[in-house]
């Protein structure tokens, strides 16, 4: 990879990658419900209806709450590297907000690596990469597997 | 209330035929308009399902279905819900009737599907759910159908044998069915030897994209009664969306709703699905002598069971190792081969699960009749929070 390239989130707006990766959702300072993707006009919490909602980032941990692979190419817009690998998706429950957000499992993390109830941590990875930038995504890890990934 | 009265039910098969959607639904319309010895032009309403297609036709079916059959200025409505598509229109011409707006109308869905993954419309669109879970994840739709299966397995012990016995007996089911597109038998060992499309589901577990098409002349019980003596009946739709909030991930969103600042509903959004047309049917699960659901996935199937009160939470595998919904057990579920001998056909889908009660309830199910039926529930979901349910009566 070029080390002349920046990496930046490959959809503006959903996550940050400084300092670390993070998902950005929003919360509602009334009644207390999370978004994510971030709800930026009115709670829809239908008994609450506030228009009071910040910015925030979502924990970086959770448990898994399922998970499975996608062994046959997705279509587009995903961008498959070539040649296909196929990868596992992991649902994570976030003990905080109250919800589960799903994600791609970080490369090399097979459906036979995990349990429903392991601690996963939010990483980034690569997704593609254009002329000028590295297009990086968000990732779930077992644990252990995200702090080997930060070291690198 | 007042009910609505099926009088006629039409399909063409399904299969990958390589026609225009409209040429299904013409098919279907006239069998349907044959079944009901009423001539297209008696017909006051048509309620179309639309087709997803980039250009205008499949977005505007009722229309373009009544121009195939020929302009009579009947009244027209053009409906989509995902898979809940066919129920929408079904509704739309049911409160119609009960409305005392009209005494007759037609109900068509029909689609050529494309081959393999359903995918979003071309373009960069970062505020479609639909676009971003493929472009930052690559969530197809059995993504969420593995999510869903491997979750059964960790909270109730499902086996990957008993997701398969789920495609073994509605293969066993479509067999007998002229309109169902594949009538092969399948066995367990060769369903787990099909390749892993998202673990734990095999290829043989999903279901295909299909070309398709059905529909039905429904009619007040006034008008009905000048034409037949026994009828079969709508007793109940539910077109719903989901109570917030919703705790399950559901496609095409990347995360669930929070429960940190509202407590759970009472009942799921698929719970609520059946149950609210169990509701306005005045009818209990208990009394069902079958159901069609929609088994986008063999795993789904069991979920099903719970959801629509076949069993209670945990109790679907003990359903599908006692045989009780296989035709001949307790509650039949899928007699007509179900998705997994049909496939998808979108806007159909829904319409041709109340055609299939139909033909039960009337007795004209032949080898894949569930005997003595009376009372009959379809459900489904689709994308974007559409999920429906209808209840047949005779
Ligand atoms: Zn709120």
């Amino acid at each position: 990879m070029s080390e002349t390239k920046t990496r930046v989130p490959a959809v503006p707006g959903l996550f940050t990658l400084e300092p670390e990766v993070a998902l950005v959702g929003s919360r509602c300072s009334d009644c207390g419900s999370y978004f994510f993707p971030r709800e930026q006009v009115v709670c829809r919490n239908p008994r609450c209806r506030s228009s009071h909602l910040e910015a925030c980032e979502l924990s970086r941990a959770g448990k898994l709450w399922s998970f499975t692979s996608s062994a046959y190419k997705p279509p587009p817009p995903f961008v498959a590297p070539e040649p296909f690998e196929p990868f596992a998706l992991a649902a994570v429950e976030l003990e905080r907000e109250k919800l589960v957000v799903l994600g791609q499992v970080v490369r090399g993390v097979l459906p036979e690596a995990l349990r429903v109830g392991m601690p996963m941590q939010l990483t980034s990875e690569v997704l593609e990469e254009s002329d000028s930038q590295v297009l990086m995504v968000w990732k779930w890890a077992p644990s252990g597997a995200a702090s080997i990934e930060a070291k690198r | 209330m007042s009910q609505v009265v099926i009088l006629g039910a039409g399909m063409h098969p399904w299969g990958k035929w390589g026609k225009s959607f409209v040429e299904y639904g013409v098919k279907a319309a006239e069998l349907a308009l044959k079944d009901a010895g009423v001539e297209w032009t008696d017909i006051q309403f048509v309620a179309g399902g639309d087709t997803m297609r980039n250009g205008y036709p499949g977005y505007v079916a009722g229309a373009t279905f009544a121009q195939a059959l020929g302009w009579t200025g009947a009244q027209v409505a053009s409906c989509y819900g995902a898979c809940a598509t066919g129920a929408q229109a079904i509704d739309t011409a049911r409160a119609r009737i009960l409305a005392g707006l009209c005494d007759v109308a037609l109900v068509v869905g029909a689609d050529a599907a494309p081959k393999g993954f359903f995918k979003p419309n071309a373009g960069d669109r970062p505020d479609d759910p639909d676009w971003l879970r493929f472009r930052l994840l690559g969530a197809t739709n059995p993504t969420y159908f593995g999510l869903w299966a491997r979750r059964r397995m960790e909270l109730y012990g499902a086996t990957p044998q008993d997701f398969a016995a789920v495609k073994v007996k509605n293969a066993r089911h479509g067999l007998e069915n002229p309109n169902a597109r594949y009538r092969k038998e399948s066995s367990v060992e060769e369903v787990l030897a099909s390749p892993i499309v998202s673990d734990p589901l095999h290829l043989l577990e999903i279901c295909a994209t299909s070309d398709g098409g059905a529909a039905l002349v429904l009619c007040s019980e006034a008008f009905a009664r000048k034409r037949a003596t026994e009828f079969i009946k709508i007793a109940g739709v539910s077109t719903v969306t989901p109570s917030y909030p919703s705790s399950v991930i559901e496609m095409p969103n990347l995360a669930t709703d929070s429960w940190a600042g509202a407590a759970l509903p009472e009942r799921s959004f698929r719970d609520s699905i059946a149950f609210t047309a169990y509701e306005q049917a005045g009818v209990d699960p208990k009394d069902l002598d079958l159901a069609e659901v929609y088994d986008l996935s063999t795993a789904l199937e069991l979920d099903w069971y719970e959801n629509i009160g076949l069993c209670a939470q945990g109790e679907a595998e003990r359903l599908i190792r006692d045989g009780d919904t296989a035709v001949g057990g307790r509650i039949p579920v899928n007699a007509s081969g179900g998705l997994a001998c049909f496939g998808e056909a979108v806007p159909a889908q829904a319409i041709a699960q109340v055609c299939e009660l139909t033909w039960q309830l009337r007795g004209q199910a032949g080898a894949r009749q569930v005997a003595g039926a009376k009372l009959g529930v379809t459900a489904n979901q689709g994308l974007f929070g559409h999920g429906s349910s209808v209840v047949v009566s005779r």
